[in-house]
């Protein structure tokens, strides 16, 4: 049966305080006095929604040597507008090039939508195998409702027909288009309706009938679901669409808005991902519902598989792996809400990315592969024509060779307050890895006084820097502390 | 068997513009106050010179590329004007050049003059580098006190070395070049300061404060060099001749294996062992008698005391707490104010370096002069750490 076969999630790790927010603006909207509970998770300056989408995938495929047929990207939220951005994860992953990619954007069900496209590839023949990532960092204005309600973050799975963790049962959907909210091309925020009007005329009315047919498909009873995984901002309509559709209230799954608030198209498969990881038992029915100009609605059934699996990383880690910000102007800081006078240092420009080069070492860039000497065996980065070992010097000896998951630690490093970066200081220095190989790069989701000198890093593929005059985005990697579980 | 440099190229003139935040001129102007004293110093007139050596680092905010600007600036008589880049390093290479072309016997007479003029960015601090197309595209966005920062937690980690006792040592670094610099009426920085000053200052990068920081200054220095048979028959007498020029680069191997720890300069190591041997000096704590280091932060200076083999291996801390280096130590360094205080105009220090050696050694440097020196060594280093240009240069009484 095609099911789900494995899954990771991502959170980036920090998370802002709703009370923060709540702080810099109730002298304008007395309102929000009440909304000041709870976290929301938030991006460092250098994550976006590929980016996350490659961490939650990493923790999915767990180093594994088996290569999906396909890659489906889901987000609103993808850095580019045309150039696949399922390509880019797909090769900071270190994927073979001989695969399929699919970006699936512009409605909040893409990301039940991406997974449905995976199981009817998989259940069709078309691929063996398929890679699902959701991932989004939606921008907000300061003091709209999603700047409270929204979170940032990815999950990831692969769907195959063999060892499922979770079987696909069936599916129905409706397309409606009913405007909730609606963001042109080309504008940065969304344009939001009334929510009572949502809930009533549009959750109520198109959701049901969808669960009522799925359930139907797959031979149950609203009565046989354990689990009700939906998302929505709007406070308490899961619950009547729950019982408006006969399903137990008890059924219904947290949402996660008290710890890091609503990922987009992203959050059912978090969601679903946190109910596998801390309540479904094998042979439990899951009910998956995304609702955005219409209505996605997924029956899935747990296998005895599911119980003696852990993923590499799912949403209990990536929720566990936290640090508190209560600095509300950083976040507005991080997502170039406010004019800032970032010194000229931030005018440097590197001039335009030079694509021939993006493209003759994407190995290097994207997937952190450099080199190891088929003559002495030292591992290097970059791969280079010549060896790097002083008493090796051998000539075109090197196999490509990923230092994504080489053990590494710090040689040397420094806080530099002088160059810029959006979140100074900028800590970087020399790593190096224990296989052999090193070089000198920037540490990120650091904070003062974390690092020294020894300490074990692990690489994670960020925002090198952003072309804001062109809209291009340079990614490389990045070394990240690890911190003790 | 190559027979080296050693008293092969004698100084005739040097000359040196005042350093500092000159807001008053460009790189024309202080390129021809450097020049006006060298020639006069040399005594010659400019149609004697056969061939230029040029050196500057940046081009968009300084003089531009090409030899042009100093064959303009200085209106040479049409004669071959090369100009060399080779990071902060430019100076020595542009020196480089003049002693090799004297000594090759394919010029008489040699010009070499660095300038840069820095403060027309807008900015304290060096410009951002980089360059090329793929390294933007990886490469750390590191600045300078940054990349040198490095050598502090690499050397601490190596030797054991308490944060507080480090900052104390750098900072009695800085205490002493700024001590050494109010005596010089050509440098950049003329206050002293004290250890408690350089201790409180604002950090730049960890653990380098605003005091272990060079002056970014705008300067120019100029030397011409003949051959000591010629020197002597222009009538000069006291001749100072170059004994050795090195010059060491890194090949990747610091960046990329694993065999470096980060603590020292590789190439420094290598260029200062070369330089020793082309000078015949095999106890250089015992012989060389002052040296101008390339202080652009004071842990360079620190572990660089060390790589010149005049401090033992770990030992450059004691060195300096006891006073060693000071004016009134056994091998005084930075006697004219060094990159931290007379300033550091990229293309310009390396020549600069050798100004103040050349005074000392003719006994013309005022205030500052040492009794009887008779060894002078010059340190020139351009990049970072981990990749770089070390330049050694030593120059003494020519017998």
């Amino acid at each position: 049966m095609v099911g789900i076969t494995s899954f990771g999630a991502y959170v980036p790790r920090l998370r802002l305080q709703r009370k923060a927010i709540v702080d810099a603006h109730v002298w304008a909207d007395p309102g929000l006095a009440g909304k000041a509970r709870g976290e929301r998770s938030m991006c460092n300056w250098d994550e976006d929604s590929v980016t996350m989408g490659v961490e939650a995938a990493r923790a999915c495929l767990n180093s594994r040597e088996a290569a999906p047929g396909g890659i489906y990207f889901a987000s609103t939220s993808p850095p580019f507008a045309d150039r696949q951005n399922a390509g880019i994860v797909a090769g900071a992953l270190g994927l073979p090039e001989d695969m399929a990619s699919v970006d699936i954007t512009a409605s909040q069900k893409a990301g039940t939508g991406a997974l449905l496209q995976a199981i009817g590839a998989v259940s069709g023949g078309l691929y063996e195998e398929a890679l699902v990532v959701a991932s989004d960092k939606r921008l907000t204005k300061a003091a709209s409702p999603g700047e409270l309600a929204y979170g940032d973050g990815a999950a990831a799975m692969t769907i195959g027909s063999t060892n499922t963790l979770v079987d696909f049962l069936a599916a129905h959907s409706a397309t409606v288009d009913f405007i909730d909210h609606f963001r042109g091309s080309g504008e940065d925020f969304d344009y939001s309706w009334e929510e009572r009007w949502i809930r009533d005329e549009g959750l109520a009315k198109i959701v049901p009938p969808v669960i009522a047919r799925a359930l139907e498909k797959a031979g149950l009873q609203p009565g046989d679901v354990q689990h009700f995984v939906m998302a929505s901002t709007i406070g308490r309509a899961v619950e009547g669409i729950a019982r408006h559709s006969g399903i137990s209230g008890d059924a219904v799954r947290d949402n996660l808005a008290s710890v890091m608030g609503e990922a987009g198209t992203a959050q059912p498969m978090i969601m679903l991902l946190h109910a596998l990881e801390t309540s479904v038992r094998p042979g439990d029915n899951i009910l998956v519902v995304s609702f955005g100009q219409g209505c996605d609605a997924l029956v899935l059934r747990a296998t005895e598989r599911l119980a003696d699996f852990a993923s590499a990383c799912g949403v209990v880690n990536a929720l566990a792996n936290r640090q508190e910000e209560a600095n509300y102007q950083k976040f507005l800081a991080f997502n170039n809400l406010i004019t800032l006078e970032k010194g000229m240092r931030a005018e440097k420009d590197d001039f335009k990315t030079a694509l021939t080069v993006t493209y003759r070492k994407r190995d290097m860039l994207t997937g952190l592969i450099g080199g190891k000497c088929t003559q002495c065996g030292t591992l290097q980065f970059p791969r280079a024509d010549i060896c790097v070992n002083p008493q090796c010097r051998a000539q075109d000896t090197q196999e490509p060779h990923p230092f994504r998951e080489e053990k590494a630690s710090v040689l040397t490093w420094s806080a530099d307050y002088l160059t810029y970066t959006a979140d100074p200081p900028s800590h970087y220095g020399m790593i190096t890895f224990a296989n052999g190989g090193r070089f000198m790069t920037d540490f990120t989701d650091v904070n003062v006084g974390d690092i020294d000198v020894g300490m074990d890093v692990r690489m994670v593929f960020r925002i090198k820097s952003i072309d804001s005059l062109r809209g291009f985005v340079r990614y490389f990697w990045k070394a990240c502390v690890v911190r003790p579980d | 068997m190559a027979s080296g440099i050693k008293d092969k190229v004698a100084i005739l003139g040097m000359g040196c513009s005042r350093f500092g935040e000159r807001w008053d001129c460009g790189g024309e102007e202080l390129m021809v106050e450097a020049f006006t004293e060298a020639i006069a110093d040399a005594g010659i007139d400019v149609s004697e010179i056969d061939a230029a050596w040029f050196s500057t680092h940046f081009e968009d905010i300084n003089v531009g590329k090409g030899g042009l600007p100093l064959s303009i600036s200085l209106r040479l008589p049409n004669i071959a004007v090369t100009r060399v880049e080779n990071f902060c390093a430019s100076g020595s290479e542009a020196f480089r050049g003049a002693v090799y072309a004297v000594a090759s016997g394919a010029c008489d007479i040699a010009l070499a003059v660095g300038v840069e003029k820095l403060k027309d960015t807008g900015y304290g601090g060096l410009p951002a580098g980089g360059g090329g197309t793929l390294n933007p595209q990886w490469a750390a966005n590191g600045s300078a006190p940054g990349n040198f920062a490095q050598l502090a937690s690499a050397y601490r980690a190596k030797h054991g070395v308490d944060r507080d006792d480090l900052k104390r040592a750098i900072g009695h670094i800085s205490v002493k070049s700024h001590a050494n610099g109010a005596k010089n009426p050509k440098a950049h920085l003329r206050k002293e300061i004290t250890e408690e000053q350089v201790l409180n200052a604002p950090m730049i990068a960890e653990p380098l404060g605003l005091f272990d920081c060079c002056g970014v200054s705008d300067g120019a220095a100029a030397a011409i060099v003949t051959t000591p048979e010629i020197a002597k028959r222009l009538g000069r007498s006291n001749i100072v001749s170059v004994k050795a020029l090195q010059l060491a680069l890194s090949n990747g191997s610091e960046a990329g294996h694993n065999s470096w720890d980060g603590s020292y300069f590789h190439t420094t190591r290598i260029a200062a062992g070369k330089a020793y041997k082309e000078a015949g000096i095999d106890k250089p704590r015992d012989q060389v008698s002052m040296f101008e280091c390339h202080d652009c932060f004071s842990i360079t200076e620190l572990v660089t005391m060390e790589d010149l083999q005049l401090s033992p291996e770990g030992g450059a801390i004691k060195d300096v707490m006891d006073g060693f280096y000071d004016a009134d130590g056994q091998i005084p360094c930075q006697i004219d104010g060094g990159l931290k205080c007379f300033g550091h105009p990229i293309g310009a220090s390396g020549i600069r370096m050798l100004y103040e050696m050349y005074l000392q050694l003719q006994g013309r440097a005022g205030e500052r002069q040492l009794s009887n020196p008779s060894i002078g060594m010059t340190h020139n280093l351009g990049g970072s750490p981990m990749s770089n240009v070390a330049a050694v240069c030593i120059i003494g009484a020519y017998d």
